[in-house]
């Protein structure tokens, strides 16, 4: 019984100094902490990710439309940390409440993000455990050298056999991904897979091609993907068709269908600045300090 | 037909008409990406072992399963003859039975699983009784039960059972380990 409190009391200690670095990190670098709604009427419209009902409106999956509305009215650095929700998401790394980190820099791209998020990783990891190595899961893994970084392309050729920007097989990329890919990259240091298909990004913004593929990248530690950025997309005609092409499709899939967020689109409009977003798992980052195997453990006194 | 949110860690399964167990589940999602369902099974009929993954929209197929209480009849060369509750004889081959063999004694009830009316998993209860057949003469009066030496039971099995355990006594084994619990009666 001691001993399971001491663990309880351990990785909230870990979990509570995680947050004061995070919000540490960002305060040196002159990012303002925003809060936005928990409730809100019109989640983003993503293929794969389903709202939970509160009333009558939704709680958030993230909270991007609200971040990038107030980019469109002129903050540049921001950051926001707090629980978002996701129906029906239950395993070893997922809970359908969890700690989501959002950052939104104007002028920056999604390589600027990386920039960011390494550092932001080498201060939690010095700051919390006063090191950058650590054993998770078994295996020892140093989480500031060069971060590789590998476009989806190259390792879906190299280990699926097939290229998903020129052809994407929607449900075949995600279990290709997890099966082939995933188990593919480093684990004894970061890895980084970036270069989405469009269809896999439905806020990024795309490069030309050939073929084109969406500024978008996922940074994996110790087989946990941690986070995860994109140069957003700031075209409001093409987001709102991004959107409308989202609700056929859910529709046609027999999933809920969520109302466009008007205000987010009509701030697009008014002009976003060209600006990158990067998000971050901090239960699971919490999961590779304080070293737990599942994310259940990392977020003490929950469900 | 299950769908993959059916999926759970103990369900059975069958894939290309064979029959799985569910040994390890979980769920995953890559970010932005579809719902992933990770299975460890283990084939119910060969004890093999292998990994799949199901997306949302995947059916599988459910087994035709069913559980009977047989009775240990006699064993008939390589095969095992069991008398159900109709005293009907169900007759098991010896590699269906798997280590369950060391075990049989006459008279004693398995719980027998059968996919498609085939026998393929044989479950004993938990602890059976045998006679020792040979082992070393005991110490007299030595009843530490901490120092072990070999000894065969009926039907051949061999374990460790404590130093004053003689030949023709009868003991307890669990069969879940295979290992000496206690001693049931002294010979006479």
């Amino acid at each position: 019984m001691a001993s399971v409190f001491a663990d309880f009391r351990r990785v909230l200690d870990v979990r509570g100094r995680t947050l004061q670095a995070i919000r540490r990190f960002f305060a040196d670098r002159n990012f303002l902490e925003v809060e936005t709604p928990v409730r809100i009427p019109a989640p983003a419209l993503e293929p794969h990710i389903d709202a939970e009902p509160s009333g009558d409106r939704f709680l958030r999956t993230s909270p991007e439309l609200h971040m990038k509305r107030l980019l469109a009215q002129g903050l540049d650095r921001i950051f926001q940390m707090g629980p978002c929700f996701r129906r029906n998401e239950r395993g070893r790394l997922h809970r359908p409440e969890f700690a989501l980190l959002e950052w939104y820099r104007r002028g920056a791209d999604y390589l600027d993000m990386l920039v960011d998020a390494k550092a932001l990783i080498g201060f939690v990891f010095e700051t919390v455990l006063g090191r950058t190595a650590i054993v998770y899961n078994g295996t020892p893994i140093e989480v500031m050298p060069v971060w590789e970084r590998r476009t989806v392309e190259e390792m879906f050729r190299a280990h699926a056999g097939w290229n998903p920007l020129t052809s994407c097989d929607d449900a075949r990329f995600s279990l290709d991904l997890v099966e082939k890919v995933e188990p593919a990259l480093p684990r004894d240091r970061p890895a980084v897979l970036k270069d989405y298909p469009i269809r896999a990004a439905a806020l990024a913004r795309c490069r030309p091609g050939p073929p084109p593929a969406a500024e978008r990248w996922e940074l994996y530690i110790g087989g946990l993907e941690l986070a995860g950025a994109f140069s957003e997309l700031t075209d409001h005609a093409e987001q709102r068709a991004r959107f409308e092409a989202c609700a056929r499709a859910r529709a046609a899939a027999g999933r809920a269908v969520y109302p466009l967020d008007e205000a987010f689109l009509s701030a697009l409009e008014q002009g976003l600045p060209p600006c990158g977003g990067a998000a971050l798992g901090v239960d699971r980052l919490v999961m590779l300090l304080a070293g737990c195997s599942d994310i259940g453990e990392a977020r003490p006194g929950a469900d | 037909m299950y769908s993959a949110s059916d999926l759970r860690k103990g369900l059975k399964i069958e894939i290309d008409g064979a029959p799985y167990v569910i040994t390890d589940f979980n769920f995953v999602k890559p970010g932005k990406g579809a719902a992933i369902y990770t299975c460890k099974l283990k084939n119910l009929a060969t004890g093999a072992t292998m990994t799949r993954a199901y997306r949302n929209n995947d059916k599988v197929d459910q087994p035709q399963l069913t559980e009977k209480r047989l009775h240990y009849s006699y064993c008939n060369g390589a095969d095992y003859v069991f008398l159900d509750e109709n005293f009907e004889e169900i007759v098991i081959a010896g590699d269906v039975m798997g280590d369950s063999k060391r075990f049989m004694v006459e008279n004693i009830s398995v719980d027998v699983l059968f996919h498609n009316g085939r026998p393929i998993e044989v479950t004993l209860p938990n602890f059976v009784e045998k006679a020792i057949v040979y082992t070393e003469p005991g110490v007299r009066g030595d009843t530490a039960t901490n120092v072990l030496k070999p000894a065969k039971v009926e039907g051949g099995y061999e374990l460790q059972v404590p130093l004053f355990i003689n030949q023709g006594d009868t003991i307890k084994i669990d069969t879940r380990t295979g290992e000496y619990v206690d001693r049931v009666s002294v010979r006479k």
